[in-house]
């Protein structure tokens, strides 16, 4: 992963999207620069920036983190990977 | 064929994604042995109706790692809690049909209340935590089936 230009304070992390997440973003994934320290909530946030049309997402976003459910409050560290997904549906 | 596995030790897999059907014979002849007295199944099929009408064709979106991840869990958590000898959890994902496979459940276990118990254990938290969606096509359009959460 090459050096923040600005001298190692942001976090790229990778983002994946699933479902009617996917749908509404238009993509498979994406790369969000963060400041170190941000949290999942960070990405929530950052995601329905970009994304307008998450925000007229009926029922809850969930995210994981290397394939763990995690709480709005989970800290983001390098290489963390991370997916947004509707409720699910299987079985 | 995409086709995501898990094996045990012996090499059979325990846990499969697949966009292939499956044969539950073939998958209950290999759970067979001394120590097992009974087997329960549970198999998911497409019904040809939801609230919202008559669905005529299903897709299945998974996020493939992580699914494996909670299948995996999910299985250690069924064996630790009722004794089961063994868990076989195959999901499908693509284009079903009505009346289509979804997904297997098969328990073995010396006794009948452990095997029924496991798989019934399986299958809900299978419905509550497995990153897997379903899009359902009816003669109005299609939706996504949203109604899972982690406790």
């Amino acid at each position: 992963m090459p050096e923040h230009p600005t001298g190692g304070s942001a976090l790229r992390i990778k983002v994946r999207y699933f479902a009617s997440i996917r749908e509404r973003t238009g993509v498979n994934a994406e790369e969000f620069e963060l400041q170190e320290g941000s949290t999942v909530e960070t990405i929530i946030m950052e995601a329905k920036r970009l994304h307008p049309k998450l925000e007229a997402q009926d029922g809850a976003i969930f995210v994981s983190v290397n394939g763990d459910f995690v709480k709005p409050s989970r800290r983001l560290e390098l290489g963390d990977d991370v997916a947004l997904f509707p409720p699910v549906s299987g079985g | 064929m995409l086709h995501y596995s898990l094996r045990s030790v012996e090499g059979e897999a325990l846990i499969r994604l697949t966009d292939s059907d499956f044969n539950v014979d073939e998958e209950v002849s290999q759970m067979k042995k001394k120590s097992v007295g009974g087997i329960v199944t549970f198999i998911g099929t497409v019904r040809g109706e939801s609230e919202e009408g008559q669905v005529n064709l299903m897709e299945i979106e998974v996020y493939p790692e992580m699914a494996e991840k909670q299948l995996h869990a999910i299985n250690e958590e069924a064996i630790q809690r009722f004794n089961v000898d063994d868990i076989r959890i195959i999901h499908r994902h693509g284009e079903l049909h009505v009346g289509d496979n979804i997904v297997l459940i098969a328990v073995s276990a010396g006794h009948r209340d452990e095997a029924f118990n496991a798989c019934r254990y399986v299958i809900d938290e299978l419905k509550k935590r497995v990153p897997i969606w379903k899009r359902e096509q009816t003669p109005s359009g299609e939706r996504w089936v949203e109604e899972g959460s982690p406790e």
